[in-house]
This record gives structure tokens, C-alpha cells and sequence, in this order.
């Protein structure tokens, strides 16, 4: 009979292993979802994690906007990460991601078409205040109210995507755009433009502090005491009020930090990549974010390589759309997939499994 | 080892010695690997506690497991298979609790009673179902000695009516006055059968260990009451957080310098809030806690260790250590301010290890490195490391809460012996305990906690154990009534 034992502490080995484990156990099981839907999969999957990177014809383009995907997936799941470990639950980073961009993207526009060194610094602080704020509704309503901050930071999200429609064909809608929905293009605003670092890659500001905000994170988690009474904090409550933690202005630095970073990405992810404000700026980085952060199991180098991972389905995905014509939905279920072998997985780190024979009588 | 019909066999050993995992084998909960057990000349091999209980074998557990917003007589029906109506449950309740002297009301609320009355309802849960033999787990240790008084005379009846009594306990005293046999385990092993009465307690408690053991010696000369206290609480007021926790009502007392200062009194009549209103996770409603003269009752833990007041609660894992830290990390948790382990929040993590292996070597911590989880440690040797920590940052007082719960007989002394140390280099300590020989053994001045009131503080050499358990009931008038 196999039985499951609950190990004392989780096994280093298996905690290192399973994501490569679930990767694989994912190509698997996506190779045979692709199968049914009648595409050849040995070469669904090469399309979607070799052709990127390997392809010669593609990888000159595909390689850059790797890392230009993944920068927001690192922020947003770099600030998600913070409150993981505490036992807070922010799901809602979508919906700061996306408050973030209206509020600095507003500031940016409010000032237009005047052209100064300030505009983009005072840009990017409004994104990042954006997104704090938006996080701070969970927050507040948590330590006043007791209500549970993944339900109602859930919610936020919907209500800031009605928002943005509203301001995309209202307050911010381009006056010289025709009537069409839509801000102005931030790409042709000097001040607010958030440009290539490196002429033909696409590679922005937000990539580089993306890189930044991994070596913030393990600098924090590994050697400052506020790192400490966040993974405190997720021991217990009671713990971390004995260590002289104030829950409650953790609920706050917890949901500041991943509202913060998440509003970061979006106003990046504005003035850069998307250019302008539009019914469908967001592509759904801050829920793709909590599967970036579970995979690289909340650690900050293991999230960057995560992210990497997902930004790869992504682009591959992209082409495997529309040269395999495969369906899009086909490649959210393979992104779902690996978060639940994921999961699924994390039981060999908890739980050895022995062979025992019933015992005799 | 076995069973004669009708005896009191006590079933002794250290924490880890296998007393549970024993008795879960014959109640059904844990399987052997091999060897067999026979129950009335036949073999008994039951494979859940049903088949055990149909067998006749019933078990007390040291923890309750009843609801409180239910009726005495609703949570005994709720562990029947088949219960009876109502009104004939409740007169079986009533004629097995006078038959045994263990007078319960069956129509009483299980969270307005007291320990005792709650252990007499998982008695008598077992006695309906008339087992042949009764296993009970440490069943004295939330009890007042009176109150275990009751519980000797009922069990003592049983056994004369032929119910043989399999009695785990770690007070080698109650085992002298009650049981016939013993049985000691050590390691998994029988190491001895013996008759209590004719061992001294030092003899068993040496049997159970392998080792002789010191007891904690107190130094005569102590700290005089003369001049200002070193800690005053005064009035202190606390609202209970939940329906069934304790309110605390005008708490007030005072430490000297030099002197172990004991609050005893069963656990549930506010130990836990006291703790955690003089720890400072939570605030008082009202009054002062003064430490020289400054009152610290309105900041936090850090706060109050930064001024010299250090604690060690009751529960370790996800209290005073976290399990899934290691004990470096542990040994920081409390210690950051204090050893300095950290600058500007930057911690310094050699630091940290070094101070934890000065408390693995000064306090005999046994574990492989400082990297281990704090719960991978026995509790013994983990509240070794707790005691470790807070004495080693010199507190100027040290308050802890049942320092040697579920602590066996060697790390116990041993952790006495460091308390009364600490005391005699001119630090205070208080000892929150319910373990009146350990408050006997090592306070200056004792107090008891009963119902959230604190009693006037004695000296020790005035107050005997009894005396001590009368403080104990003062409050719990239900009680004298069914002794009575």
C-alpha cells in the first residue's frame, strides 16, 4: 500500500525539482490536448518553446520581446510575492495594473503638449500612487471590517476595467483622434514617452528595473528585518505579534508593495509597449503574475525564470496561432495547466510516499 | 505487559518514551507492526476505536474534545453510536455521575464548566458504555488537587467493581497514592514493572529517564522586599476576546529584584491573557505596568524588551518559536534589538547564528546545527532554547508561562535550576504555572490566578499545597457544592 507521510521539514530536492517536473508533466499532458484538437504536437510544441529562441528566422525578434513580456510579469510578481509570504492574498494586481496606468497616463496627458525633464519622473510616481491607492480599498476594508482581501481585491478588478472604458472613451479619449476610442499615443509625447533603450529590441526602462526589483526583493527577504516579519508574519499571526509586528501595517506594507509594483508595470507597459490608454490595454499580466510567483515558489530568482517561462508561451502561443492556427484558448489551458501540476506537485516537498504492508493480526 | 482485572496500573516514561503511541494500539488508532495483544484470552487486534470500544476498552483524552455552545448531555449523545432519548440519557448521566461521585447537571452548557466537571463528562461518556477497561491520559493535570481528589475516590470505586484502570500520568506522587502497579517505558522499551508505593518519587522519576537527576536547589537567602519593587502592575483590566475566554478583573502585583514571583492556577481561568497583556500583544484596557518605575502597559513587545522585559509563553510552536524557522532565525525573532543582530533593519546573520550557538551550548539544546526548524527539536529541548534565548539576553525581569509543560523530568530541573539562577543574579522572574510542586519548588511568593482575579501574593514558606489548591478553587463555587 503507498502511503503518504508528512515530512518535519520539506525536502530541499523536491522543492528544487518539482517546477522542472511540472514543466514536463505539462508538455506531456499540453501534447496530448494538442493531439485531440487534431495538431501534430511534437510540433505545436517545438512552435511554442523552441521556434522563439532557436528559430534563426524568428528569434532576432522573438528573444527581445521575451524579455519585454516578462518585465511586468517579474514586477507584478515580485510585489505579489512580498504578500504570499505573508499569508495576504492580493489578486487583484489586474486592477492595480490597470489604475496604475490611468493615473499616471493622466498626469502625463493633463500636462500635454508641454515638454519637460519632469514629466516622466512625476509620470511614473503617479502609476506607482495609482496602483498603491487601488490596493489600499483590500487593505483598509481588511483591518477595518475583517473582510477578505482576495475577494474583495478580486472584485476591484472588474470595477477598474469598467473604468478604464469609461475614461478610454471619456475624460482621457483622444480629441484629435476622430472619435475613435482611446487615449492619445504616449509613444509621441516626448516627455512621457517611455522609449527602446536598444534601437530593434523594444527593450524599455521597465525592463531594467524589473532586473532591479529581483535583487530588491531578495535583499529584502533574505537580509532586512521588515523581510523577516513579513515571513514571520507568515508563520502565524500570533507569532508575528509576539515578535512585536503590527499585523495591520503589514496587511498595509504587504498590499502597498504588490499595488505599488503593479501600477508600476502598468504605467510602464503604457508609455512603452501599449503607447496609449484603450478599452483593452490590460492583457491579464497581473493574474498571470500569480502563476509566475507560485512557479518560481515566491522566490526572486526563481520568479525571473519563471516569468521568462510564461512571457515564452506567450510569444510562442502567438505563433503558434497563426502558423499552426491553433486556438488561443488552447494555449490559456496550457498556462493553466502548469500552475496546477505546479501545485499538484508541491505535495512530494510536504509528503514523502513509502511502501508499507498491512500490518499483521 | 499486562493487566490484572480490577487494578490501577499507572503507565510512566519521559515525552517521546512511546506511552501514547502504546495506548493508541489498544485503542484502535495505531496499528502494530508486529506482536499481538490479548484482551479476555482472545487475541485483540482492533483496527479503529469503534471495534476497541465495542471490545470494552474506553480512553480519556488529556484534551477535550466537546463543544461548548452544547448541552452535557447533547455531547455525550453525539460520541454514541446509538444514542437513547433524551430524558433516559440524561438519568443514565445522573445515576452513573452519583454513583461515582461525579455529580454533573446533564442540562448544563459544556462551556460554562469548569475543567474538572468537563473531564467528568468525558468520564462518563466512557462509563455508559460500561468498558472493562478505562485508559487515561495525564487526567490530572488541569485539575485542582481537590478536585483530583473526586477523581481518585471515583476511580478507585471502579476499579473495586472490577474495571481495570490504565492510569498515564507524569506526578509520580499521584501515582504512589493511587495505583498498585507501574509500568515504566523508556525509548519504546519496558524498562521496569514495579509497585509505586514502595519507590520514592526520585527512584521512579530516575527509572523513567536512566539517569539521576539534580533537583533545581534554591539559594536561602532571598531577595529582601525592602525599597521600591523592581515591577509593579496595578489594576490591570481586560475584556476577554472570545465567549468562552477569561476576562482579567483588577489584576495587581509586585516583583522585587532576586525573587521568583509564581502565579499558579489552571490554565483557562486567564494565564494566556495575562501573558498576553503584560507581553504587550495585546493592551489593557486599564491601569499600569511599571518596570523601575516606567510604565510600559501601552507598548509593544519590542518595546518592552528593549526596557528589560523579556517573556517565554506557554505554547512554543507558532507562539514564542516558529516552527518552519530555523533556530538562528529563531534566536533573532526576540533577540534583534537586545543582542543587536541588526543595524538600521539590516540583519546580521553571522551574529545570529553565533548567539544561537551560545544558547545551543550554554543551555544544552540538543540538535544536529542551528539551520534546524525550530519544530524538528523535541519540546523539551526547544523550550530549552526558548529559556535560553530570553535568559541570555539579561532581562531585568523574565516572565513565563508553564515553563515546563510537556518538558520531560531532566530538561524540567534543569530549566528550574536556570530560572532560580537567573533570579539570584539580581534579575526577577515570573513563573506563570499550574504545576503547584514546581511553584513550591522554586517561587519566593506566590499568587493564584483563579476566574481572571489574582489572589494576594504569599510567601512560600508559609502555603502547602493544599493550601495553594484552595486558592486555586476559591472562585469555582460550583465546584465546592458537588464535592459537598
Amino acid at each position: 500500500m503507498l502511503v503518504f507521510e508528512r515530512r518535519r521539514e520539506p525536502s530541499r530536492f523536491w522543492t528544487a525539482i518539482t517546477p522542472v517536473l511540472a514543466v514536463l508533466v505539462t508538455l506531456i499532458a499540453g501534447g496530448i490536448m494538442f493531439a485531440i484538437l487534431g495538431k501534430n504536437p511534437v510540433e505545436a510544441i517545438k512552435t511554442i518553446f523552441w521556434a522563439p529562441i532557436f528559430d534563426p528566422n524568428l528569434s532576432a525578434y522573438a528573444r527581445p520581446q521575451i524579455l519585454v513580456k516578462a518585465a511586468p510579469l517579474v514586477l507584478i510578481a515580485i510585489g505579489l510575492s512580498i504578500g504570499f509570504k505573508a499569508n495576504i492574498w492580493n489578486i487583484g494586481a489586474e486592477g492595480q495594473y490597470i489604475m496604475g496606468a490611468i493615473l499616471g497616463g493622466g498626469v502625463a496627458l493633463a500636462f500635454y503638449p508641454l515638454e519637460a525633464w519632469w514629466i516622466f519622473p512625476l509620470m511614473i510616481v503617479s502609476g506607482i500612487v495609482g496602483g498603491i491607492a487601488w490596493a489600499m480599498i483590500p487593505a483598509l476594508l481588511k483591518i477595518k471590517f475583517r473582510t477578505n482581501e482576495i475577494l474583495v481585491s478580486l472584485m476591484l478588478v472588474y470595477v477598474s476595467e469598467h473604468f478604464l472604458a469609461s475614461v478610454s472613451l471619456g475624460l482621457l479619449r483622444n480629441p484629435d483622434g476622430i472619435g475613435f476610442p482611446g487615449s492619445r499615443n504616449l509613444q509621441h509625447y516626448t516627455s512621457a514617452s517611455n522609449g527602446e533603450l536598444f534601437v530593434g529590441t523594444g527593450i524599455h526602462l521597465g525592463v531594467i528595473v524589473a532586473l532591479v526589483s529581483i535583487f530588491a526583493l531578495y535583499g529584502l527577504i533574505r537580509f532586512h528585518r521588515l523581510g523577516f516579519q513579513v515571513r514571520v508574519t507568515g508563520q502565524s499571526v500570533r507569532i508575528s505579534r509576539f515578535a512585536g509586528v503590527n499585523p495591520n501595517l503589514m496587511v498595509i506594507f504587504c498590499l502597498a508593495a504588490s499595488g505599488g509594483l503593479a501600477g508600476l508595470a502598468g504605467i510602464f507597459e503604457l508609455s512603452g509597449p501599449a503607447g496609449q490608454l484603450s478599452i483593452d490595454f490590460n492583457v491579464g499580466y497581473g493574474f498571470t503574475a500569480i502563476i509566475v510567483a507560485f512557479l518560481g515558489r515566491l522566490n526572486p530568482f526563481g520568479i525571473a525564470l519563471a516569468a521568462l517561462l510564461m512571457s515564452l508561451t506567450y510569444i510562442g502561443g502567438d505563433l503558434a496561432q497563426f502558423m499552426l492556427n491553433l486556438p488561443s484558448a488552447a494555449i490559456q489551458a496550457l498556462q493553466g495547466m502548469l500552475l496546477f501540476f505546479l501545485l499538484s506537485m508541491d505535495f512530494l516537498s510536504q509528503y514523502r510516499i513509502t511502501i508499507k504492508h498491512w500490518a499483521r493480526g | 505487559m499486562s493487566l490484572e482485572e480490577g487494578e490501577i496500573c499507572a503507565l510512566l516514561g519521559e515525552n517521546g518514551s512511546g506511552k501514547s503511541t502504546l495506548v493508541k494500539m489498544m485503542y484502535g488508532l495505531v496499528k502494530p507492526d508486529e506482536g499481538e495483544m490479548i484482551f479476555q484470552s482472545r487475541t485483540y487486534s482492533p483496527s479503529n476505536p469503534n471495534e476497541a470500544r465495542l471490545a470494552g476498552i474506553a480512553m480519556v483524552f488529556q484534551h477535550f474534545s466537546l463543544f461548548d455552545a452544547l448541552t452535557v448531555a447533547e455531547n455525550i449523545a453525539l460520541g454514541m453510536v446509538d444514542p437513547p432519548p433524551f430524558n433516559k440519557l440524561s438519568r443514565e448521566i445522573e445515576e452513573k455521575g452519583k454513583a461515582y461521585g461525579l455529580l454533573l447537571n446533564p442540562d448544563s452548557m459544556v462551556g460554562t464548566l469548569s475543567a474538572g466537571e468537563r473531564q467528568r463528562v468525558e468520564i462518563i461518556r466512557c462509563l455508559l458504555q460500561n468498558p472493562k477497561i478505562l485508559i487515561m491520559d495525564e487526567p490530572t493535570s488541569v485539575l485542582t488537587p481537590q478536585e483530583a481528589n473526586v477523581l481518585f475516590e471515583a476511580l478507585r470505586n471502579l476499579a473495586a467493581e472490577g474495571t481495570t484502570i490504565l492510569y498515564i500520568s507524569h506526578k509520580l506522587e499521584e501515582i504512589k497514592t493511587l495505583c498498585s502497579t507501574a509500568t515504566i517505558l523508556r525509548a519504546g522499551k519496558v524498562v521496569a514493572t514495579c509497585n509505586p508505593e514502595e519507590k520514592s518519587a526520585r527512584q521512579l522519576a530516575e527509572m523513567m529517564v536512566g539517569t539521576s537527576i539534580v533537583t533545581p536547589k534554591r539559594t536561602e537567602a532571598q531577595g529582601n522586599r525592602d525599597g521600591q519593587p523592581l515591577f509593579r502592575v496595578e489594576d490591570i483590566e481586560k475584556e476577554a476576546s472570545s465567549n468562552f475566554g477569561t476576562s482579567l478583573r483588577e489584576i495587581s502585583f509586585e516583583v522585587w529584584q532576586g525573587e521568583v514571583f509564581g502565579i499558579g492556577g489552571i490554565a483557562g481561568n486567564g494565564q494566556d491573557e495575562l501573558m498576553e497583556v503584560l507581553s504587550g500583544e495585546v493592551l489593557p484596557k486599564g491601569g499600569t505596568i511599571k518596570l523601575n518605575g516606567h510604565d510600559l502597559a501601552r507598548l509593544n513587545p519590542n518595546e518592552r524588551r528593549k526596557r528589560g522585559l523579556l517573556f517565554a509563553p506557554e505554547q512554543r510552536v507558532g507562539h514564542s518559536a516558529a516552527g518552519e524557522m530555523s533556530l538562528t532565525e529563531n534566536a533573532y525573532l526576540t533577540a534583534a534589538d537586545r543582542k543587536a543582530l541588526s543595524q538600521a533593519g539590516i540583519i546580521n546573520w553571522s551574529r545570529a547564528a553565533e548567539f544561537s550557538r551560545t544558547i545551543i551550548n550554554q543551555f544544552d539544546v540538543r540538535t544536529p546545527s542551528t539551520d534546524n526548524f525550530a519544530q524538528s527539536l523535541s519540546g523539551g529541548n526547544l523550550q530549552k532554547f526558548v529559556i535560553g534565548r530570553e535568559i541570555l539576553q539579561n532581562p531585568e525581569l523574565l516572565i513565563v508561562n508553564q515553563p515546563t509543560w510537556g518538558v520531560d523530568a531532566a530538561a524540567a530541573a534543569s530549566i528550574r535550576q536556570k530560572l532560580i539562577d537567573l533570579a539570584d543574579s539580581g534579575a526577577a522572574v515570573v513563573v506563570i504555572s499550574q504545576d503547584i510542586d514546581e511553584l513550591l519548588e522554586i517561587s519566593d511568593y506566590i499568587s493564584v490566578l483563579s476566574g481572571g482575579h489574582l489572589s494576594k501574593a504569599r510567601p512560600v514558606q508559609e502555603l502547602s499545597r493544599e493550601d495553594i489548591g484552595l486558592m486555586m478553587g476559591a472562585s469555582q463555587e460550583s465546584l465546592s457544592e458537588v464535592v459537598v
